[in-house]
């Protein structure tokens, strides 16, 4: 049995198409979520449908659950890391003062050039 | 004599495999810093709602098509060198090559009317992140793409067929931080 046929063999069949239809009608459902000028829905049909799409292509795509393990926690380890990041750099970028420290930088309000 | 990374397999995976995982790894360190950086400014300033108002919704679906598309023909690509059609590995990879063009030129057009609108990498603090969040994807997606020519012109022969699949995962890696990057740059105004 060659390479190939073997690794053939762990890859259960997936509808490849079928896939690729959901994402898009996702895609469609992400684009018309923010014309409903809703904050909540913007919020959940942008982000939380971009999650469930990451998804679908990482499990279907990348066949990342068929692979060992550890290389699930290798990338996990590197997602932690960024949310370490994250929570050690926020409260400086997003907070203008906390006990014995100020910012006194504010982000200047530009003028709107809409031209879409 | 075949290389290395196709024959050892000491991780359990083929080397050349675990290898393309641990670059993912560190592309998640690269651009999760980038787009952590870029969340942490956007909900500090509303200021930056004025300027993410100037992107093109429309322009960033249809390459969120065009990527979503091209993810589908590299994993078909891996379908047909699974079950050693070299040939048809090659021509999937093609029109993924194809949906790589499409999207550079793409964004080629979009960059050319924001900046020609003064809209610059030195404007403020939005563009900076908008112009190095999406560059560094789009470098991402010619590397991706001159890769793969070179593994379609190996696959045609039928050879090195696993690495089909090894630029398929880079590609849909490619794909996914697209998935998030439309949302934050076009989306959220």
């Amino acid at each position: 049995m060659s390479d190939h046929a073997a690794h053939a063999q762990a890859h259960p069949p997936v509808n490849y198409i079928r896939i690729w239809q959901i994402l898009l009608a996702l895609l469609v459902v992400s684009v018309l979520g923010p014309f409903l000028g809703i904050k909540i829905v913007t919020l959940i049909t942008a982000f939380g449908i971009a999650v469930v799409k990451a998804y679908l292509v990482a499990k279907n795509f990348m066949h990342i659950n068929m692979q060992p393990r550890f290389v699930v926690y290798i990338l996990g380890t590197t997602l932690v890391f960024m949310l370490l990041f994250f929570a050690g750099a926020a409260p400086d970028v997003m907070k203008h003062s906390g006990d014995n420290w100020q910012k006194p930088y504010r982000e200047p309000m530009p003028a709107a050039s809409a031209h879409h | 004599m075949r290389p290395i990374a196709t024959t050892r397999s000491a991780a359990g995976i083929q080397t050349g495999l675990l290898a393309v995982w641990w670059v993912l790894a560190s592309e998640i360190v690269i651009f999760g810093g980038l787009l952590g950086s870029y969340i942490m400014y956007r909900l500090a300033h509303d200021a930056w709602a004025v300027q993410a108002a100037n992107t093109n919704i429309w322009i960033g679906a249809f390459n969120t098509f065009v990527l979503l598309t091209s993810s589908l023909t590299a994993v078909l690509a891996h379908q047909a060198a699974e079950q050693g059609d070299g040939k048809l590995a090659a021509k999937r990879l093609y029109y993924t090559c194809i949906g790589a063009a499409t999207f550079i030129a793409v964004k080629s057009f979009e960059w050319t009317t924001e900046i020609s609108h003064g809209m610059t990498i030195s404007s403020n603090t939005f563009w900076s992140f908008y112009y190095t969040a999406a560059g560094l994807h789009a470098l991402h997606v010619i590397a991706g793409a001159i890769l793969m020519l070179f593994v379609a012109a190996d696959a045609k022969k039928g050879r090195e067929l696993h690495r089909v699949e090894l630029i398929g995962i880079y590609w849909h890696f490619v794909d996914i931080v697209w998935i998030f990057l439309f949302p934050l740059l076009y989306i959220a105004k």
